[in-house]
């Protein structure tokens, strides 16, 4: 049994979103990079330089990336040695998203009520938080400030199993073409196939916190990644929409065992500012 | 190339502006998204004033971060516009000539803008920090209660943006997007 403190959970939460909200992780930035020296349009160029200048402006000032902090969704991989002492462990994370999202003049952007009188809770609470229990001592938390303009973009659908790959395919590259200009590409889009409805929307959320460039071990997936990246930046959408040939700096793709009538696709779109950290504790 | 342009837009004005074209903006403008249009179409509803005189007026989508102490201003970069479709035409009507965001407009605004000359400017969404430095004055005018959704009057300076939409029905996401794609052979 190994102990840890709901404090430090509290604390390492806190310091993950107040920081993941003016630092991209060092392969998203190298990815824009990429992105500005292979862009052929010099609008989308224009538009890539500009976002490059906003990374350091975040940081070097301490003014978050973007003014849309996001929802706070939070990933945990908890030990099943692992006893949390001194408070429960969701209060923990929620209290650390409480924390994180003061101290670092993040925007609160949570209403309490979806659909009737959608009352912001003020404090950007509650988490969305995902628990997943493996084995060993220790905990490790990932979390996404998630945009909802991205978020908006996302989808899920069941197709036949005789869609195959090519409708998966099919199916990713129309949303990114009908959502355009919306989730502000060039985006990373996170792909979970297979699994029950629910598995297939967590794991295409999840496959986000994998590094940008980084291809799926699989080599079956990774080959369906390049094939996606390419019809995707094939529509021309751009950085912005403004009319480009990157459109998206990467495609994850998940899979998972699924039922033999199903194959469940969900596309979790990702904007260009992938602000994402990890801790373990 | 960014031309300077001082606000506000007229008719006059809004003539030389075509898609595509990158602007550098100074003079007032005035911040609102969903919650704040919503009553303001209420407003005009029940016969009321605005909070703000909409008459060549540009309204921008967004709701920054905290001012951190000393600053008068967060990250203030834009929201996706389409949430304002259902509220836009309506203020078009009334005289609103630019709106600044980002992501598509529906054919109900773009008819709007050509019908009663304004215009649809983007600003790059995610890049709230290098926006925030265009902004130089910050007044909370109307609203306050929606917190960061409350209406403020902005002085902003060399504010950089791109015409998306123009008022003969020039569409940048469309045109830009004609140039770039590559057809499957």
């Amino acid at each position: 049994m190994r102990e840890i403190q709901a404090g430090d959970v509290t604390n390492t939460v806190a310091r993950l979103f107040e920081h993941s909200c003016h630092y991209l992780p060092p392969d998203v930035i190298i990815a824009l990079k990429q992105a500005r020296e292979k862009e052929k349009s010099p609008v989308c160029r224009d538009v890539l330089g500009r976002i490059l200048e906003n990374v350091e402006i975040a940081g070097k000032e301490q003014i978050p990336l973007c003014q849309d902090t996001g929802a706070a969704v939070v990933m945990l991989e908890l030990g099943q040695e692992v006893h949390i002492t001194n408070g429960d462990l969701y209060t923990a994370v929620n209290e650390g998203v409480r924390l994180g999202y003061d101290n670092g003049y993040l925007r609160k952007s949570i209403v309490n009520q979806p659909c009737f009188a959608r009352v912001n809770t003020t404090d950007n609470t509650p988490a969305m938080i995902h628990t997943d229990i493996v084995p060993g001592g220790r905990l490790k938390i990932s979390i996404l400030p998630k945009g909802g303009g991205s978020e908006n973009c996302s989808r899920l659908t069941v197709l036949t199993p005789a869609k195959g790959r090519q409708g998966v395919i099919d199916f990713v590259v129309d949303l990114v073409d009908e959502v355009g200009s919306n989730p502000c590409p060039p985006v990373i889009i996170g792909v979970g196939i297979g699994g029950t409805t629910d598995k297939a929307m967590f794991i295409a959320k999840k496959v986000l916190l994998r590094k940008v460039g980084e291809p799926s071990p699989d080599p079956e997936v990774a080959d369906l990644e390049r094939e996606i990246l390419e019809r995707v930046n094939n529509l021309g959408i751009g950085a912005m929409g403004y009319g480009g040939t990157v459109t998206a700096l990467a495609v994850h793709v998940e899979t998972f065992p699924c039922h033999i009538a199903s194959m469940p696709v969900a596309v979790n779109m990702q904007c260009w500012c992938a602000r994402r950290e990890e801790a373990i504790l | 190339m960014y031309k300077k342009f001082t606000l506000p837009l007229t008719d006059e004005v809004l003539k030389d502006l075509k898609a595509g074209d990158n602007l550098l903006l100074t003079g007032v403008i005035y911040t609102a998204r969903d919650a704040a249009h919503k009553r303001m179409v209420e407003a005009l509803d029940h016969g009321k004033s605005l909070p703000f005189d909409i008459k060549g007026a540009t309204i921008y989508y967004m709701s920054p971060t905290p001012a951190r102490p000393g600053r008068i201003i967060g990250s203030a970069g834009p929201t996706t516009s389409g949430r304002m479709d259902a509220y836009a035409p309506r203020l078009i009507a009334e005289g609103l000539k630019g709106m600044i965001g980002k992501g598509s407009r529906s054919k109900a605004v773009k008819d709007a803008m050509v019908k009663h000359k304004a215009v649809y400017l983007g600003a790059i969404g995610g890049a709230g920090a290098i926006m925030s430095k265009s902004i130089k004055g910050v007044e909370i005018i109307a609203y306050e209660e929606l917190g960061a959704g409350a209406i403020s009057r902005l002085e902003v300076e060399n504010f950089p943006v791109t015409v998306v939409n123009d008022i003969y029905g020039g569409d940048l996401y469309e045109e830009g997007k004609a140039k770039y794609q590559v057809k499957a052979s």
